[in-house]
């Protein structure tokens, strides 16, 4: 087959390749985005939120346009133990006024329609496309082979994914470990609007976000409700290390939680229509690997371990988007193709996303505190239970009850230890 | 419909699947497997690929929903060749 040369060929699909692919476009660069799936978003599934302020630093108003679900306005804490639940639910209307800060997104419809709009700008899209190798020529990366093609660019942009085969194939670093990533399992549960409004308390264009823990067998991680327009999307993020060290089937707890008592009700007369699962960076800042770039190729996106988790926030696609930006930025400042790297760098400083990693520098530290995904969400429902409990007998004094749930859970050293673990980790 | 505890095949049954038959993406050598003792794919695949067949561990890519779990937690080094299957093939997500 005949070579094509463009000025970039950016691999994958997802937001930060098409962040990337768009704004390079847009310029008037001739760009290829390549896709594995048969359409953007087929081989994609995340929780989903995206925070829109990175839609908006790609292009004011872009998210107009878009394809998102519910504006989320009601953040929900949930501490499970086995059939009881506390929950903490903080409404603010303000996180869904102006731009409205987060959006529950389906990648599917979110992918594709991103994709659709690097194509209006002139790129080139293909789909269906598995890049097998890289091609490097005098220490350079040069082009792509898919099968039996060859297409060659100045540039390559590897937005592949957490898996990232192409940056190990750059040899830029290793595969990824057991603990650097966590496994995400998803049901899409389809279920009319109106009950998904009135259960979750919201308008039809608002939604809630939940977390949940205590529902995990004690695995470090935790579950996650996100409410669509007409499905709700369920799931668990399982620290992977963990999980190898029981027995149970990942499949089995997640199915558990879906089941719970306090869970299964928000569901109830859905239809589940889907399953996933997707790997997911859990390390933050210290996950990333030291080296992005090289002459010819750079690595954005989940591909690069960009992802924050504080256990309240969720963060990857939006992180995606800007390093997407961040790499169009530099291919399109760059001079010279071996000063691109470094400007990628710069941009990613620039744009905020490496001082947003280093703030939760050391946050993943904390969820090695076992006891946060069992004994203390137990403590809380049993705090409750006491607080809650009228039964006609004479109730224990009310500092010596909560003592007695406190110390069934966990002993005053191990709070203090979890305690100072905590305040090191924040 | 009411919402239900799934088994394996009824989550799986959920899915679009385009098997590449007799091209596998993922290659585990299954005498590597035999003499591994913490077989930690039996726990950790999602999809539920890894099980235990007369007492071996059998894998099935079909149902393979392309995470990459098994090849990051693959401790005993079965899992000998990972990649995504060929372009068109394996699972396409509509409305995840």
């Amino acid at each position: 087959m005949a070579e094509d040369k463009f000025d970039a060929i950016v691999v994958g699909a997802g937001p930060a390749g098409s962040a990337c692919a768009y704004t390079l476009a847009k310029q008037g660069k001739n760009v290829l985005l390549l896709e594995r799936g048969n359409a953007a978003g087929n081989k994609n599934v995340s929780g989903g939120r995206l925070y829109t302020y990175a839609l908006e630093l790609l292009e004011p108003g872009m998210y107009k346009r878009a394809p998102l679900q519910r504006k989320i306005i009601r953040e929900q804490i949930m501490l499970l133990n086995e059939r009881g639940a506390t929950t903490v639910d903080y409404f603010n209307p303000g996180f869904g006024e102006e731009v409205p800060q987060s959006y529950s997104v389906v990648r599917a419809e979110l992918d594709e329609w991103f994709a659709g709009e690097v194509e209006s700008h002139g790129a080139t899209v293909a789909s269906g496309v598995l890049v097998d190798e890289l091609i490097e020529e005098n220490g350079k990366i040069v082009g792509i082979r898919s099968g039996d093609d060859e297409m060659r660019a100045d540039i390559v942009v590897a937005a592949d994914g957490v898996n990232s085969l192409l940056g190990q194939k750059a040899g830029l670093f290793p595969d990824v470990t057991a603990h650097a990533v966590g496994l995400g399992v998803k049901e899409t549960i389809e279920l009319p609007d109106s009950l998904i409004s009135a259960r979750f308390g919201v308008k039809d264009d608002e939604g809630a976000a939940r977390v949940a823990i205590g529902c995990t067998d004690g695995i470090s991680g935790g579950a996650f409700l996100y409410t669509n327009k007409g499905s709700v999307s369920i799931g668990i993020v399982f620290n992977l290390v963990q999980a190898a060290k029981q027995k149970r089937q990942v499949q089995d707890i997640f199915q558990d939680f879906k089941m719970h008592p306090a869970i299964q009700p928000l569901i109830e007369g859905g239809t589940s229509v889907e399953y996933g699962a997707h790997l997911v960076p859990e390390l933050g800042y210290s996950g990333i690997p030291k080296r992005l770039h090289r002459e010819g190729f750079l690595v954005v996106g989940d591909a690069a371990q960009f992802g924050i988790n504080t256990g309240l926030i969720i963060r990857g696609m939006d992180l995606a988007i800007v390093s997407g930006l961040a790499a169009a930025q530099a291919i399109l400042k760059s001079t010279k193709p071996s000063e691109t790297g470094e400007l990628y760098t710069k941009q990613l400083e620039a744009l905020l996303l490496t001082a947003n990693e280093r703030a939760y520098e050391n946050f993943h530290n904390i969820f090695e505190i076992s006891r946060i995904f069992n004994a203390y969400p137990k403590l809380a429902n049993e705090a409750m239970q006491f607080l809650f409990t009228v039964d006609g007998k004479v109730p224990k004094p009310m500092l010596k009850g909560l003592l007695g749930v406190l110390r069934k859970n966990a002993t005053f050293g191990q709070l203090a230890a979890d305690g100072w673990k905590a305040y090191r980790s924040l | 419909m009411s919402i239900k505890k799934l088994g394996p095949e009824e989550l799986l049954a959920l899915d679009k699947f385009s098997v590449d038959e007799g091209h596998p993406h993922i290659l585990v050598d299954k005498s590597i497997c035999a003499t591994c003792t913490a077989q930690v794919c039996l726990v950790v695949c999602p999809a539920r690929c890894y099980r235990l067949k007369d007492d071996a561990v059998n894998f099935e890519y079909a149902g393979c929903l392309e995470c990459g779990t098994c090849r990051v937690m693959c401790t005993g080094k079965g899992v000998t060749s990972w990649n995504y299957p060929r372009a068109t093939f394996g699972v396409t997500f509509r409305c995840s």
